[in-house]
């Protein structure tokens, strides 16, 4: 194996070492921030498989983390459900609200869909303020015996919630893989690569665009019922942040690298450390962000992994096929 | 009762002008270029703080501050197409979704970084409070009214350039076969950029009324972005009538919900525009 991407894997090795010795060596602060980094991966991984796979560009994936935080906090408060059966049924919510989405943003292409996304992402919110239930437009805090029963120690709660985190981004990244190495996945890459040319070899873009929007809208809905159980409140303009759950997801998964896996991994960490260095800067953190992503537009689409890939020879996370290994040549 | 229910619909129809007019410009980008600049509302709001800075600011008159911005608007379309936008284009979907996504992050948060938070609005003097009585019950405003006057003059003058000029002729062959009209020896980025300085000035225009008719902060700008969408689908795309149309109908929604209930006045022109985009997602008038 080549040098380079045997340093790449051993990396991944080691930050999958790392993120599972996490919750025995970390301070409570230090767990929350990389289960917040968990998090962002999840809707990193799943704007990228929308957006750089299946050609979905949207610009309301919010709507749906917002959805997954609301069910959360409907079923585990209001009703009082069991916390991790909540947690399974906010996924199962936001899938089901997905169908409705899909069938009016699906008529849309390109930019109009972009757009018609956070029409609907914009309706859901304002939709959500009106639930007098979850506090309206101001929201409302989790009673204190609903969080306790995540765990009734601070710690043990943030180790618990962190497991979640922890086994999402896993099975996000773990499925998603294994559906980019299948059939639909490979029709998928050769979609992103041209759009003609996959229709025109039989791959069903309509299906496999269906199949890929109903994959991430569960993702993003536990992903915000792990939101709610970090920031311990729903309110419409928080838990449909724009700005947290679509705005940075974007720049992240741009500047990483769209259209690969490696990206939204790289992105997520580049994000963090420019997060902690920016803190302080107020307004110019967004601008950075903003003009960074125009820039790499222009000069490298591929972002930061498109960059390394010059000098990398292999994919570290290969999502294609060798034909030669199978065919038993090379 | 029924007076009250008229009244709002004649305030409805007039605040369609101005959701018209942000939506003009939209319409011929998408039209002409067949993108959809998602820093559309921003650039409208930076505008709008144009005004506040030379009118409030300065003490530069109002309609001399808006004959100031509207050649720099020109200008500024003009070269933000051809340095950037056209760069992008014809590379696919994602790379001028981005660019103008990022763009718009970026005015937003230039604009927040010097004005502040603050929600602001321009003063205009006595023509804001000036009405005519029209019937018993319903009173129409002069500065309404006069932007509901500029947006039908806006279309009909957009028409004529497009249909009846030259440079019109030229801007539609480009839109409708870029390597066709190159053929002929038409210079398309040339063309297009022009076609962004009109924009531009619809741009002016439009951010120019609403600094004086509504209030805006640096963060105004998606929600006019989604208003001129939703007037560019519901119309039909390509139809500047048809845009026209789309506002009324959207102003007409939006005060109709807040006569039921003040908080429903932007929730109920969002439900009008996805009620009506499901019944008919080709719009009103499409003329593709």
């Amino acid at each position: 194996m080549n040098p380079a991407v045997l340093i790449g894997r051993a990396l991944l090795v080691a930050g999958a070492v790392f993120l599972l010795a996490a919750p025995f060596g970390l301070s409570p602060r230090g767990l929350q921030l990389v289960t917040e980094f968990l998090t962002m991966l999840v809707l990193a991984l799943m704007w990228n498989l929308l957006a750089g796979y299946a050609d979905i560009v949207t610009v309301g994936q919010h709507a749906f983390v917002g959805i997954g935080a609301y069910a959360f906090f409907g079923f585990l408060v209001l009703a009082g459900f069991d916390p991790w059966l909540s947690v399974l049924l906010a996924g199962l919510v936001a899938l089901v609200f997905s169908l409705p989405v899909m069938a009016i943003i699906f008529r849309l292409r390109a930019g109009y869909l972009a757009v018609g996304s956070w029409v609907v992402a914009e309706t859901l919110m304002l939709a959500a303020g009106k639930l007098s239930a979850f506090g309206g437009g101001s929201g409302v805090s989790m009673p204190v015996a609903a969080v306790k029963r995540f765990g009734a120690a601070t710690a043990d709660r943030y180790v618990n919630v962190y497991w979640l985190a922890f086994a999402l981004a896993a099975l996000a990244l773990l499925s998603t893989w294994y559906l980019m190495r299948s059939r639909i996945g490979v029709g998928l890459t050769a979609m992103r690569d041209s759009e003609e040319g996959a229709g025109a070899i039989g791959v069903n873009l309509r299906r496999a665009r269906i199949l890929c929007f109903l994959w991430a809208a569960p993702f993003l809905g536990i992903a915000g019922a792990i939101i709610t159980m970090q920031k311990l409140r729903v309110a419409p303009p928080a838990s449909f942040s724009i700005i947290d759950w679509t705005v940075y997801v974007i720049f992240i998964v741009v500047i990483g690298g769209i259209g690969s896996f490696e990206g939204p991994i790289i992105g997520t960490l580049v994000f963090f450390v420019l997060r902690e260095l920016l803190a302080d800067t107020g307004v110019w953190h967004l601008i950075v962000l903003g003009a960074v992503s125009i820039g790499i537009v222009l000069i490298e689409p591929k972002g930061i992994w498109g960059l390394l890939r010059r000098f990398v020879p292999g994919d570290l996370i290969p999502v294609g096929h060798s034909p030669g290994k199978r065919q038993g040549r090379a | 009762m029924a007076g009250a229910w008229a009244n709002q619909i004649v305030q409805g129809v007039l605040l369609g002008g101005l959701y018209a007019m942000f939506a003009m410009g939209l319409s011929l980008s998408a039209g002409v270029m067949r993108f959809i600049n998602i820093a559309h509302g921003d650039l409208i709001v930076l505008v709008c703080f144009m005004v506040l800075s030379l009118a409030v600011g300065l003490g530069v008159p109002l309609l001399l501050a808006v004959a100031i911005i509207v050649p720099l608007a020109f200008v500024a379309g003009y070269v933000l197409q051809r340095l950037l936008l056209q760069r992008v284009l014809g590379q696919g979907v994602l790379p001028v979704i981005l660019v103008t996504f990022g763009l718009s992050i970026i005015i937003q948060n230039a604009l927040q970084g010097t004005y502040g938070a603050d929600t602001r609005k321009v003063p205009a003097g006595s023509i804001e409070t000036a009405t005519i009585h029209v019937v018993d019950g319903i009173n129409v405003g002069v500065l309404p009214l006069t932007i509901f006057v500029a947006a039908v003059l806006l279309v009909l003058l957009l028409d004529r350039v497009l249909y009846r000029t030259g440079i019109g002729a030229r801007i539609r062959a480009v839109s409708d076969d870029p390597s066709a009209a190159n053929l002929i020896g038409l210079p398309s980025p040339h063309i297009y950029a022009i076609a962004m300085g009109i924009v531009g000035i619809t741009i002016a225009i439009s951010g120019a009324f609403m600094a004086v008719w509504t209030n805006f902060d640096p963060t105004s700008g998606p929600s006019r972005l989604l208003i001129a969408f939703e007037a560019v689908v519901l119309g039909g795309l390509g139809s500047l009538w048809g845009t026209l149309a789309g506002g009324i109908l959207l102003g007409v929604a939006q005060t109709l919900g807040g006569q039921f209930d003040a908080a429903w006045q932007v929730l109920a022109g969002h439900i009008a525009f996805l009620v009506i985009f499901t019944l008919r997602p080709q719009g009103l008038f499409p003329r593709y």
